[in-house]
This record gives C-alpha cells, structure tokens and sequence, in this order.
C-alpha cells in the first residue's frame, strides 16, 4: 500500500484512539487536535506511509513532547515547534529525513509528527516506537533493540535549541535530556535519535497510526449511533474485556517526577463483588483481581469510560466514574526476554512474572 | 441579620425573607420577560404581606438583597447583547499556532470576536518570567484597540494564576489609552489551563454591557421597592460578591441557580455533608454537600459551546421532574416534560399529557387541579410510576456518590414529591418546610469566598497548604468577608507528575460571612 491521505476526519478519530492507546497517560491529544484543525483549515494536508515503502538508507526523524502535561497546559502546543526540532536534527546530522514517525502513539505525542510533517512537506511514517505510551526513555522497541540512543535535539519556542551529541546508553539519555527539558520550563519538542529504513522495518511497531485512527472511528461512530462503543473497540481490536465496575478510590503521589499510584474498584454485572485494583506510573502498569495479578505492561491495559468508551487518564480519574477495563495485545518486540527487562512488571518495581492476559 | 434572597428561575422568580436565620415568608412569581419587573413583582409581593414593616409600619432594616440570577449564562447560550472584545494574550513566542477564540463556536466567535492581539509576556511555573512583557506592544494593541472602537478587553497570560504581575501591567497599559474600557484578566478568574481561563475571561468581557446595565437595573428594581438594601448577586460556588465586583466578574454568577438550591437545603435542614436531590418541573439535579457547599466539578465545563475551567458545582442532571411526561404502556417516565405548560397541559388541569404530578394527585400526593379527572389511574399503575422516578433517582444518585457506604439525602424543589422515603444507596431521605423555595433560601444565606489554585515548589505539603490558605483569605477578605469568620472549607493537594523540585499544585478555598457595614 503506498502513500494514502489523510482527512481530518481521520485526525479527529486518530485523537480519540490515541488516547485510548495511552493506557491511562501520554497527556490529552486536544490541543494537537486544535492545531492539526488550524493546519488543515489553512490548507495543509498531510499523508502517512507504510514503512514497508521505506529504503533501506533512508532516514526517518522520531518524534516526541517531553515535560508535564500541566506546562503544556499554559503554553499550548505551537505546532512549527516540534518542526524545529526535526529541522535542527537535520541540520546536525545532515540527513534529510524521508519520513516522520511518533515516538509513542499513545496520547497527545501521538499528534506530534502530524504538526511536524504539516510544516515540512513530508509524510507521516505509520509506525512507532512503543505501541501504547511509557513514561521513560528506554522503554522503546529501538532501546530493546540496543539501536544508539543518540544524537537527540531538544528546542522550546522560545528559540532555545539544544543538541544531546553522545550518551553511552538509554537511561543516561532520559537523564541528561530530563535536565535539559527541566531547564527550558518543563516542556521540550524533541527529534529522537535519527533511525534507517532498515531500522524502521525491523524495529518500528508497524500500523499504529492506522491503528489508532480505527480504533477512534469505531468509537466515535458508536457514539454517533448509541451503540456499545467499548463493543466497537473490541470488534476492531483483538482485545479483552478485563472488568466492569466504578471507581471507590484513587490515591496518586509523585515520586522522582512520576505520578504514582493506584486506583480501586467495585465490580459491576458479571463482576459485582469482585475488587479491581490498578496500579500506575504515569500509565496503567498491574491490574490486581481480588489480590491476583491479571493483567500487567506490556499487555496493554485500557480504562474506558463506560458509557462514551473514551480513555480514562491517571491524572483524571475520580471517584464515581463507571468504567470498563479491557486489555489489548502488546507489540510482540516487548515479549522478549529482553523487552519484558525494558517494559515487564520488574522494570516498574513489581515482583511478578510477566503472564500475559493473551496467552493460551 | 435580615436578608432577602432572590431566585430568578425560567418559570418562577422566588423570593424569600431571612430573618435571625429563620425563613419568615416566602413568596413566588412567574418569571417575567423582563427579568427585573419579575424581581420588582416578588419584592412588592414579599413587601404585601406586610413582613418588610416594623409593627409600627415603619419599614424594617434589610440587611442585603441576595439575587440569584441565570441571564448572564443565557445570554451566551442564546448569543444576545454580546459585547464585542478585543483579546490580548501575552505568551509569544508560545502558543501562536493556537490564538485566542480558536476553539469557539463559529456563531459566538464572530459575534465577540472583536480582534486579537498576541505579545510576548507570561510566567514560567516556577515563577520565572517566560518572556519579559513587551510594554510597547501592548500600547500599540490598545491604540489598534481604540482605533477599532472596542471597549471591552480580555487580558490573558501564560501562568497567570502563579503571578498576575504581567496581566495587571498590561490592564493598567490598555485603561491609559483606553479610559472607558471594561477590562478583565484571566488571573481572576482562576485555574491553570490559558485555553480554558481565557475563554472564561473573553466570556466575562463579552457580558460587560448587559452585566453594568442587569446589575443597574436590578439596583433599581429594589430601591423602586421601597428597600433600602445593598444588592449582591450569587455565584456558581454558593457565595455572593457585592454589585461592583459582580459588574466586573458576571461569568462567576453563570451556575448560581443550582448551588443555591443546594446550599439552601443544606440550610433548611441543617446538614452540612448530604447528598442533595432538586427535583423541578423538566430536570432533576443530584450534587453533593461538603461542608454545606456543593461539590465542585474539576473537570472541562463547556457554556455555550465554549470549553472553560469555571467554579461550578458537580451536578448530574436527569430529564425527571413534576411536569415529566409518562407513557404507561410501555412505562416511560420522562425525560420530556410539559414545563411551564403544566397548568394547562396536565390531566388533573384539564389538558391531554399525563404526568408524574398527575400520578401524584391521582394518588393524593398533592392537592392539585381536579382528582376525578385523574380517577381512572389506580394504585397499582400510581405505585409502577413511582418506582420508576426512583429508579431513575437512584441511579442518579449513585453516579453522584464519592463514597461506598449510605448517605442522607435531602430532597428539594418543586418536584419532591417524586422522591419517596427510601431509596437505595441513602440512609435517609429528608423532606424540608420551604424546600420549594429552597434556591431563594440559598441566595438569602450566600457567604464570600476565597480561593487559591497554584503550585509551591520546594515546600513541605504543610506549609504550602499554610502559604494557600493566606492567599485565599486575603482574597475572601478583599472580596467583602470579615476575616474573623473565614473558615477553610476546600483544601486539596496534587503533587505534580514531571515537575522537578517536589512540586504540589494546592488549591485551598475559604468562605466568611459579609463583613458588616457592607
């Protein structure tokens, strides 16, 4: 399949699908979505290819927001800023890049190399680097797959530019990029470590804009129709529906920069007097079923609100709210041994096996 | 302490009289088209009864009119007496991509949209400046202001809330070139999030017309009354602000009709932490007490199509009131109502509809209109209709719960009747003397509040909650309250995902009785 428009009917889908691909973080995808209306209102168009379509020697820029969310908030998202970033890189590297792609499709960086690609003339590469959202930088398919974790560029738009030359490994570069984003005010546009064609198609979680965008139509056309969107999600998606239930408590605490914590519920229909427990980095990581562990990173876990099947955030969730849980099958990159030490639940500090909810 | 509490509802303008905390009497009036001829009618109908005289015939002491008014908010929803604004944001280089009005519905923008200017300026959330303000273009903006004839602008900056400085410079800027101008900044009316505060700012300055020329009449209507009182209007968070400063912020007034019913049942029945049910003719509200105040939304409020960040209290509206239409085959109990029409289209009052207060007076809940005419409804089909409107109550009731076990319930409107003694999920229901007039009661006892929503670094959780709490009372205090009665009535802290420095967001809020001599 070569090179396919994309409409801001997709954009709008894209936005409610990513959120949902979020598992619970990656900041709301609204302002990205008001820029890409402006973008497109003034005429720009964008278009998303398949890494299949890619040269080996080609380049391709990853893309990401880091910082709080709340920052963001105040200064809005300015959509040329993260073509910036993409510009310095290549203006450091030398490289022009064929294609643009996210570095995690889950929430509002989701949106990031759309803005990019609109200002550059370039495509959207339908792929990425996490398949979901996570709150560090080496939980990614390309740190799993030890690809270098340098050069990366970082600006603010302000006009700081700043370019990350070496780091020995994944950690030191959430580290020393962390300071950086600290320094600009908490929010930084970055252009991630440049990737090949070739890494690309090996290494990329391929499909995952595509995904999103279907996920977000299945969604917004239950919604239009009255019908059981979290039914929609789940016929497009070959996930599983984990609880019903509602909100009894939700406790957070911010620890070294997270937002930490865990929420509980109480079971509704087929799940009346089962207790859920859900526990959270940034992201839904374990979800606990009378005690037992039943589900956990890197299976996706999805919290929905019950009745418009949108995403429930971390940040956001408050008692009372009717909720489904369900699951979704994670990019196979991160069953390895090796994905699971990136991505599994030791890496967030659990000491369980990973056991996914999709194993036989 | 004597006040009159007034409620301007879409069907009845309610007025009561407060007296050493008990309600005297309470009077209500169709509400009129124009909405001060229905003030002026409750006050002279109040004033009739003879309660606002001495025995001797000399005129009481009234301590204040308390009006609780919902036109601010239909004017955006109906898009009428708009006033034209100009929108100054100071936040470049940040954020151009998305200027102000970029979210608006395109019918309300092009009616307020009157231009937009964008400068650099802002704070950082740590208190550092993101850009210096750039004074001379914000005269220039304000000479292409003048020029363009606006008189009415909205001033937003990026952190704001943590530090008004540069909105205020750039207020005093735009009055220098522009004295006549009516000028809001988004600092005073709150949260984090410059979207949603702007909106809320470009909001209330597009009521700056019609709130001078409401509040003036209003003013009027009540020294046209014979009272000789100081009017206050009520807001969304069930305090009041003196006329000038609801002149100045009308958008805080926009949800004042709901909370004061809450708070009034929170009054008549003494409880402060309940769970509140106000049944009226088309709608139910379910919202909770904390502390004898609503509980408020956290989340996006959008009025009229414009997403905002107000103070509003977290209601959960259903379509069931006493004027609901039922259907008996299959049973269907709302959410259509017959509305102000009730008096008409109703069975037991000569009409076609059958209604919940059909079933009511068939069953001898209330003594409305002619029973025979309900006759042919038995018991059994009045006891199906009831359980029903619980059903549709409880689940309501429900949603609105924040904790697991039993709560009270206090029943309010003219709808309660809708609500039987028991329902799943309370531990008791609890049915009040005036809870018809429960909203008018509520703006009678409105007190002044005081809020603080930023973010402390580098304290300890207790002394930044000790530094917002200052904050909010200063701001009580400078809002009309006197500061030996405020009392802390909202404190909550999240501490701040990303944020170096152990950064915790606190949003404290205190509330105080009206100074005297006000």
């Amino acid at each position: 399949m070569p090179l396919h428009d994309v409409t801001l009917d997709d954009i709008e889908s894209l936005a409610v699908g990513a959120w949902v691909l979020g598992t619970g973080g990656g900041g709301s995808p609204y302002l990205g979505l008001l820029n890409m209306r402006a973008l497109y209102k003034e005429g720009h168009r964008i278009q998303l290819m398949p890494s299949s379509e890619l040269a080996d020697d080609d380049w391709v820029a990853a893309v990401s927001n880091m910082g709080a969310p709340l920052v963001g908030q105040e200064r809005l998202t300015d959509s040329r800023t993260i073509a910036r970033a993409v510009e310095l890189m290549e203006r450091h590297t030398g490289h022009r890049f064929r294609g643009i792609m996210a570095l995690e499709i889950g929430g509002g960086n989701s949106l990031q190399p759309l803005m990019a690609a609109a200002h550059l003339g370039r495509p959207v590469i339908d792929a990425d680097m996490m398949g979901r959202a996570y709150p560090e930088a080496q939980m990614t398919s390309v740190a799993v797959a030890d690809l270098a974790p340098y050069p990366l560029t970082t600006v603010d738009v302000r006009g700081l530019e700043s370019v990350v030359d070496k780091v020995p490994t994944w950690k030191w570069m959430e580290r020393v990029s962390r300071k950086i984003c600290t320094e600009y005010g908490s929010i930084a546009s970055t252009c991630k470590a440049p990737r090949t064609g070739a890494e690309v198609k090996k290494w990329g979680i391929q499909g995952t804009t595509t995904k999103a965008i279907a996920i977000g139509h299945a969604v917004r056309e239950a919604q239009r129709q009255h019908a059981d969107p979290i039914a929609a999600i789940l016929s497009v998606e070959p996930g599983k529906l984990l609880y019903k239930g509602k909100v009894v408590d939700v406790e957070r605490r911010a620890t070294e920069g997270f937002l930490r914590g865990r929420t509980r519920f109480d079971g509704m229909d087929d799940w009346r007097g089962a207790a859920l427990e859900l526990n959270f980095q940034n992201e839904w990581i374990v979800a606990w079923l009378d005690g037992k562990p039943i589900a956990m990173s890197p299976d996706l876990i999805c919290v929905l609100d019950s009745v418009s099947g949108e995403a429930v955030g971390t940040e956001t969730i408050r008692y009372g709210q009717r909720v489904t849980v369900i699951a979704l099958p994670p990019p196979p990159v991160f069953l390895s041994p090796k994905g699971l030490q990136h991505v599994g639940p030791r890496a967030f500090g659990y000491d369980i096996d990973f056991k996914s909810v999709f194993a036989a | 302490m004597r006040r009159i509490g007034i409620d301007v509802g879409g069907t009845n303008t309610d007025a009561v009289l407060i007296e050493d905390g008990k309600v005297v009497r309470a009077v209500k009036a169709p509400t009129s088209e124009d909405v001060t001829a229905g003030i002026l009618d409750s006050l002279k109908s109040l004033g009739s009864t003879g309660v606002l005289k001495e025995a001797g015939g000399k005129p009481k002491r009234i301590d204040g009119v308390m009006i609780g008014t919902t036109h601010f908010i239909n004017a955006v929803v109906q898009r009428r007496h708009l006033t034209t604004v100009g929108a100054l944001r100071l936040g470049m280089p940040a954020s151009a991509s998305l200027p102000p009005f970029c979210d608006w519905p395109e019918d309300l923008a092009n009616l307020v949209r009157g231009g937009v200017w964008m400068v650099e300026g802002g704070h950082e959330y740590d208190g550092r400046p993101f850009m210096p303000l750039d004074e001379a273009a914000v005269i220039r903006a304000a000479q292409e202001m003048k020029a363009a004839g606006l008189r009415s602008v909205g001033i937003s900056a990026i952190f704001s809330p943590l530090d008004p400085g540069h909105e205020r410079r750039a207020a005093e800027l735009v009055a220098a070139v522009i004295p006549d101008a009516a000028i809001t900044c988004s600092s005073d009316l709150g949260r984090i999030g410059l979207l949603e505060r702007e909106n809320a700012g470009l909001l209330n300055a597009a009521l700056a017309d019609l709130a001078r020329d409401t509040i003036a009449a209003f003013e009027a209507a009540i020294r046209n009354s014979g009272i000789a009182a100081p009017l206050f209007i009520t807001q969304n968070d069930g305090t009041v602000a003196e006329a000038a400063q609801a002149r100045r912020l009308p958008v805080y007034s926009f949800a004042s009709g709901a909370t004061n019913s809450m708070r009034g049942a929170a009054y008549l029945s003494g409880l402060a932490d309940a769970l509140v049910i106000d049944v009226g003719g088309t709608t139910t509200d379910v919202g909770q007490l904390r502390q004898g105040f609503p509980r408020e939304a956290n989340s996006v409020v959008q009025v009229g199509g414009v997403r905002t960040l107000f103070r509003m209290p977290d209601l959960l509206s259903i379509g069931l009131g006493g004027g609901s239409h039922v259907a008996l085959e299959p049973l269907k109990v709302g959410p259509v109502s017959v509305g102000y029409r009730l008096l008409k289209d109703g069975i037991a009052f000569g009409g076609r509809q059958l209604t919940t207060t059909d079933i009511a007076v068939a069953s001898g809940v209330l003594a409305l209109g002619d029973r025979a005419k309900v006759a042919h409804l038995d018991a059994t089909t009045c006891r199906k209709v009831f359980a029903e409107a619980a059903r549709l109550a409880e689940e309501a009731i429900d949603r609105m719960k924040t904790e697991a076990g039993d709560v009270p319930l206090i029943a309010v409107g003219g709808g309660a009747f809708l609500i039987p003694g028991k329902l799943a999920g309370v531990s008791h229901v609890i049915h009040v003397e005036h809870g018809d007039c429960a909203n008018a009661v509520g703006a009678a006892i409105a007190q002044v509040s005081g809020e603080c929503d930023q973010i402390f670094k580098d304290l300890t959780r207790a002394e930044a909650i000790v530094a917002a709490q200052g904050i909010a009372n200063d701001r009580a205090v400078a809002a009309g309250a006197g500061r030996a009665s405020l009392a802390t009535i909202e404190s909550e802290d999240m501490p701040l995902a990303y944020l170096p420095g152990n950064s915790v967001r606190v949003r404290v809020r205190v509330v105080g009785d009206v100074a005297a001599g006000c």
